[in-house]
């Protein structure tokens, strides 16, 4: 995919809104990740933590069952199988390792699921940093497993009790403590959202996901779809695709879609698709899944649908639902209820115009369910 | 003189321009009308419950401004709306988003809320937004979250309008951008005192006075201080580092807690006289200079 310019942006979308206090933090990490990235040996150890630690390259498993039952290929890139059980591992070893460079000592972070809190949460620990990481209050109640790691780790989860006590408040919350701490402190993004150079810095963390999937992948899909709330394992997914002819599909959740729903807004220190009432208030994301819970999405991801490289469809909870159970049954693979986005739409566009029998589908299978048992266990029958 | 702006969250309560009329009665130069954003990135607890507090009552930047623009005749002093990107950028005229034909643009004022089907002036973005500023008597600007990097459209519109756009300045900010905020601000400079959000602390910070200091050596413009200033003596702290304080958290904490509009006049009053005592020390200070000059 494309390079920002030299503003953040992609498109009409990016840019970086945020106070005079984090300007020269950004303009600090953007030149060392500039640095870091064209430095032989930083890539290489990175590489070397992806091969010992995290457990890259994860597999390409052919769902052969429920391919038979749709009548397409489906291929499963097996984020799941990485380290602390999803594709944020990437992208937090990457920014972890730059803040060491930079000689930062703690890592904030900000997380929904949990799934992100959890990757800084084992990278502090791996380099010996401190974590912080803020929740949303409601979403601490129903992914607590995620809490408990992300404690047993030795990171201070803070619970956030404004505004929809989701991860859209825990962003808030987590960029109010870095203009607090920013001597000492790299705020850890989960997304590909934020003010630049994060989007792009947590693409390029993520591309490994789509360049190994193409790597392992006999014949280029004719569709390429992951699941979308801020879009980092979309992304990461689509840029290895992005210059072949394979349709890429990013789903959304119906109470979730800004790149369905939003209209353009600033949030968050970027500029892009955004759920929003007609004043221009941020309105509350809602889904059963806590990790797309959020009312805004990647400025690139904004910027493919925009020109029309990437397509947006959105499913629904009980279509979350069946496909968790559907998967788990046929593949024996109990996946996140992020992820099943991507496998509810499959398990409906199959035979349809917009997936034609016959079709091979890479999808990417974000991360594993575990944490979503206490859900699940009172919603899956 | 030694500037006194304290801050109002607009539409705070139903009788909020009661506020308003009570910090002008009470010396304020004046008045920063915040415009409530569900997102506020740069407040701390207390601004941030202000702004829910109006938003929860209805508050909106059209019923902010109409409020306004009924109260004209008794308000004698500037006004300078302070709020988020994006209500500054809402309905952009230059976005081509997939959503468009529902979003914003359709009608900037068409919405659910109580200011459904009401229209303030045609067109949106940055544009019509400064335009309807000027329109309601309010001459200045603040946007924490559009740095100087990304103001030029929005600098371009405001001049348009005619009104300022202040632009703000951190401890952190390297000489070179403090250099250029010093060229590009208009009205004043909005000096963020401290590396932290906005809400009253038990002391004024140490980054305040060196960063007043490098300003007053770049620009002529007034700076003002704010960010943490939450007493009458801390205000006269910094009021001698720069030309004069901004006050929010302090207030707005005393407004969510059931202060009348009488009890804050006392408030900015005290505020306003620690100021007055710090210009009556500027003369001695000039007199002990001539002595001493005199003694040579």
């Amino acid at each position: 995919m494309s390079v920002p310019t030299s503003t953040g942006r992609f498109g009409e979308f990016g840019g970086r809104y945020v106070p005079e206090s984090l300007v020269p933090a950004c303009a600090a990490l953007e030149a060392a990740f500039r640095d870091a990235w064209s430095d032989t040996a930083f890539r290489e150890r990175l590489a070397h933590l992806r091969t010992t630690y995290a457990g890259r390259p994860t597999a390409l498993t052919a769902a052969e069952r429920l391919s038979a039952e749709l009548g397409v290929t489906l291929l499963l890139k097996r984020e799941d199988l990485a380290h602390t059980g999803s594709h944020k591992i990437n992208n937090v070893l990457g920014q972890a390792l730059l803040a060491q460079r930079m000689g930062k000592t703690r890592l904030i972070a900000e997380t929904g699921a949990g799934q992100h809190g959890v990757a800084t949460a084992t990278a502090a620990a791996l380099f010996g940093m401190r974590a912080t990481v803020y929740m949303g209050e409601r979403d601490i109640a129903r992914q607590r497993l995620n809490v408990f790691r992300m404690e047993l780790l030795g990171a201070e989860v803070i619970p956030v009790t404004s505004g929809s006590r989701t991860l859209k408040d825990a962003t808030n919350e987590a960029m109010r403590a870095w203009v607090a701490a920013v001597d000492e402190a790299h705020f850890c993004l989960g997304s590909v959202g934020g003010p630049h150079p994060y989007p792009w810095l947590v693409r390029e963390l993520q591309r490994v996901i789509g360049e190994e999937a193409r790597a392992q992948t006999p014949v280029i899909p004719d569709v390429v779809v992951a699941c979308v709330g801020g879009g980092s394992n979309a992304a990461g997914t689509f840029a290895g695709f992005v210059d072949t002819p394979a349709r890429l599909i990013g789903v959304e959740a119906a109470g979730g879609a800004a790149m369905t729903n939003g209209t353009p807004g600033v949030v968050h220190g970027y500029r892009s698709l955004v759920l929003q009432d007609a004043a221009g208030q941020v309105l509350e994301a809602e889904s059963i899944a806590a990790g797309l819970d959020y009312p805004g999405v990647g400025p690139e991801h904004a910027h493919l649908g925009t020109t029309g490289r990437a397509e947006y469809r959105t499913v629904t909870d009980d279509e979350v639902l069946d496909a968790v159970r559907r998967l788990a049954r046929s593949e024996g693979i109990i996946c996140a209820l992020e992820s099943a986005h991507a496998v509810a739409w499959v398990l409906r566009a199959a035979g349809t115009p917009d997936l034609p029998t016959g079709s091979t589908v890479l999808l990417t299978l974000s991360g594993r369910g575990d944490k979503d048992m206490a859900t699940l266990a009172g919603e899956v029958r | 003189m030694k500037r006194l702006n304290p801050y109002l969250t607009g539409g705070i309560t139903p009788d909020w321009i009661d506020y308003l009329l009570a910090f002008q009665a009470a010396g304020a130069d004046a008045v920063e009308i915040g415009l409530p954003f569900s997102d506020p990135m740069l407040d701390g607890a207390t601004i941030q419950q202000a702004s829910d507090q109006a938003l929860r009552l209805g508050a909106s930047v059209a019923s902010i401004l109409t409020d306004l623009a009924a109260a004209r005749s008794r308000i004698c002093i500037p006004l300078i709306a302070m709020t988020y990107a994006n209500l500054v950028f809402r309905g952009d005229p230059f976005t081509t988003g997939p959503a468009t034909a529902t979003g914003p643009e359709a009608d900037p004022e068409a919405g659910s809320g109580p200011e459904a089907g009401r229209s303030l002036g045609a067109g949106s973005g940055p544009e019509a937004f400064c335009r309807r500023l000027a329109e309601a008597g309010i001459t200045g600007l603040i946007v924490p979250d559009v740095p100087v990097d990304e103001a030029d459209r929005l600098e371009a519109a405001a001049t348009a309008a005619g009104i300022d756009l202040v632009l703000l300045a951190a401890p952190v900010t390297p000489p070179d951008r403090l250099a250029e905020i010093g060229r590009r601000s208009r009205g004043f400079i909005y000096a963020v005192s401290v590396m932290d959000t906005t809400g009253e602390r038990d002391a004024l910070a140490t980054t305040a006075a060196p960063l007043a200091a490098r300003l007053k050596a770049v620009t002529d413009l007034p700076v003002l201080l704010g960010f943490g200033i939450s007493t009458p003596a801390q205000a006269a702290t910094a009021a001698r580092a720069g030309d004069g304080v901004v006050i929010g958290a302090a207030l707005m904490r005393r407004v969510l807690d059931g202060a009348t509009p009488d009890d804050l006049r006392a408030e900015v009053a005290a505020f306003r006289a620690a100021l007055d005592q710090v210009d009556q020390e500027v003369p001695a200070a000039t007199a002990h200079a001539e002595i001493s000059g005199h003694r040579r």
